[in-house]
């Protein structure tokens, strides 16, 4: 595969006319976007618009129909295993769940990436494993298995897993989905500190707008498998466009919306 | 020819074909590094030895039963001197490899598609790929191996209990002896007998980790899959492993009766 050329020279990732569709749906159509080293951004959308596919066809565990992804201007899409294995190792992926692999403890969840990719003596590793945990506040679940963890710490083990290897690069899907309002913020929280103490750039997939205007530069909206917006963070309500109009509104805890509901309700009731 | 059985013809041969190409991968996997040899070592305790009452039972089973049910001809026919060596040979060449083959799949191969299945379900095989940890090495081929290794010992395991099982009833009904029950299987049963039955269980254990990684590797639709995977693990499995046998006992006569 080709390298790309200088303009490129500085991005960790770059996605260039991606298309993908399963059967006569069509998930993504001609995305492209790019991230550099220390970058944070979102990728919002509804459910359903593609985003999940976008990050996995990021990391190669699905192959776009057209339009390819470099690493550091290498081409990834139709790399051999072992090529994408060596680019793989720098990038972390928090899966929706976590993915905990639950026939271990969260430890040698942990473990078994850092044996089976460095040569890292077992008293180092374990100094590894257990500043990870640390990060995420999951110290005293060294030894506990998965099933016994909530879901907030399961995808906080789960992020453990994915910084363990020091990654340039950390892929989120739904970090916040399914959790309470606190517990998401706490997670928000942890993958800004995350971002300022190791340094790693982020792409976060989600359609949770608080989190989004609390830990990225930048943001991309996809809307029927089209890129409608890439830009500023803060630039998201000043953008005119009627879905992302709606999508701000629907996000915005907007009392007034709810009021009119509960009239509507109720006037309905009534009759 | 109505839609629906076309539809089964041709469910079956893409299965066949997706079976192969998945087999294929296997084969092409088994011989690259990295090797798992601490997952194969657990796997093959958690398909051996986890295994040892369930055949157990079967074994005596077999044995036993198929005294019974022969004695009351046998001796209609005046050969009751002839029993052990007549249950002895069924249980050697086919009862035993076959029936603890089919039993064993219902356990493993349905074991096997349902972890795989909710390993792929909850992303964990993905976990594993973006991990560049090798998933079908770690997970396919180690299972595989297992079920290779453990199956034909388990058969030779069966096969004495299955003998035990037959002296047990010949000496409660008949007052036979130990040492004349010994001999007399001994003195009956060749090389031929034993090693044909035993070998073919290889391929039997090929088949139910095979079959069953492929369900589970491949499952999808979410809970409701991951049953489908099981299911169809021990369906598929146990009907290969029968249809396999015929081939298995046609090259047996072939090579060593002509």
């Amino acid at each position: 595969m080709p390298e790309k050329t200088d303009s490129t020279h500085k991005k960790l990732i770059e996605v260039v006319n991606v298309s993908k569709a399963f059967g006569e749906n069509k998930v993504l159509q001609d995305i492209s976007l790019s991230i550099g080293e220390g970058e944070t951004l979102t990728v919002l959308g509804k459910s359903g618009a593609g985003k999940s596919v976008l990050l996995k066809i990021i990391v190669a565990l699905m192959p776009p129909d057209a339009g390819e992804v470099f690493y550091e201007g290498k081409s990834i899409t139709n790399a051999k295993e072992k090529d994408l294995n060596a680019v793989r190792k720098n990038i972390g992926f928090l899966f929706q769940g976590g993915a905990l692999f639950d026939s271990m403890t969260v430890g040698e969840n942990l473990n078994m990436i850092l044996h089976k990719h460095t040569d890292l003596p077992f008293e180092e590793r374990e100094k590894r494993i257990r500043h990870s945990l640390e990060l995420v506040s999951l110290s005293d679940k060294l030894d506990e298995m998965p099933s016994s963890l909530s879901g907030g710490q399961r995808k906080r083990a789960g992020l453990a897993r994915s910084i363990v290897l020091q990654p340039k690069l950390i892929l989120y899907d739904e970090p916040t989905t399914g959790l309470d309002p606190i517990t998401a913020g706490t997670i928000a929280e942890l993958i800004l500190t995350l971002q300022t103490e190791l340094k790693v750039a982020s792409i976060v997939v989600t359609h949770d707008l608080p989190t989004a205007f609390t830990i990225s530069d930048r943001a991309i909206m996809l809307e029927g498998g089209k890129k409608i917006y890439d830009g500023e963070v803060e630039g998201l309500s000043d953008a005119h466009h009627d879905h992302l109009d709606e999508f701000l509104q629907a996000a915005g805890l907007d009392r007034t919306r709810r009021g009119k509901i509960i009239r509507k309700v109720e006037a309905e009731k009534i009759k | 020819m109505n839609v629906l059985s076309r539809l089964t013809v041709r469910h079956i041969f893409d299965k066949i074909g997706k079976l192969s190409i998945f087999s294929a991968r296997f084969f092409a996997a088994v011989l690259r590094p990295p090797f798992e040899t601490k997952e194969l070592i657990k796997q093959t305790y958690e398909v051996g030895v986890r295994s040892f009452g369930l055949v157990a039972i079967v074994g005596i089973v077999i044995g036993a039963v198929l005294t019974m049910q022969s004695r009351p001809t046998m001796i209609k026919f005046g050969a009751e001197a002839f029993i052990p060596a007549m249950v002895a040979t069924s249980v050697l060449r086919e009862l035993s490899p076959v029936l603890i083959s089919v039993i064993v799949a219902g356990r493993v191969s349905a074991g096997i598609g349902a972890e795989l299945g909710s390993m792929r379900v909850t992303e964990q095989i993905d976990a594993m790929e973006v991990a560049a940890l090798n998933p079908f090495n770690y997970l396919v081929v180690t299972r595989v191996l297992a079920c290779m290794i453990a199956l034909p010992l388990l058969t030779v395991y069966a096969d004495f209990l299955a003998l035990f099982g037959s002296f047990l009833v010949q000496n409660i009904e008949a007052g036979m002896s130990g040492s004349l029950f010994y001999h007399t299987v001994i003195s009956s049963i060749t090389f031929v007998d034993f090693a044909p039955g035993v070998f073919k269980t290889i391929f039997f254990g090929f088949i139910m980790g095979i079959v069953g990684c492929y369900e589970g590797y491949n499952s999808e639709g979410g809970t409701e899959g991951v049953g489908r995977s099981a299911t169809n693990a021990v369906v598929v499995s146990s009907l290969l492993i029968i249809l396999v046998d015929v081939l298995a006992v046609k090259l047996t006569v072939f090579f060593f009766e002509s």
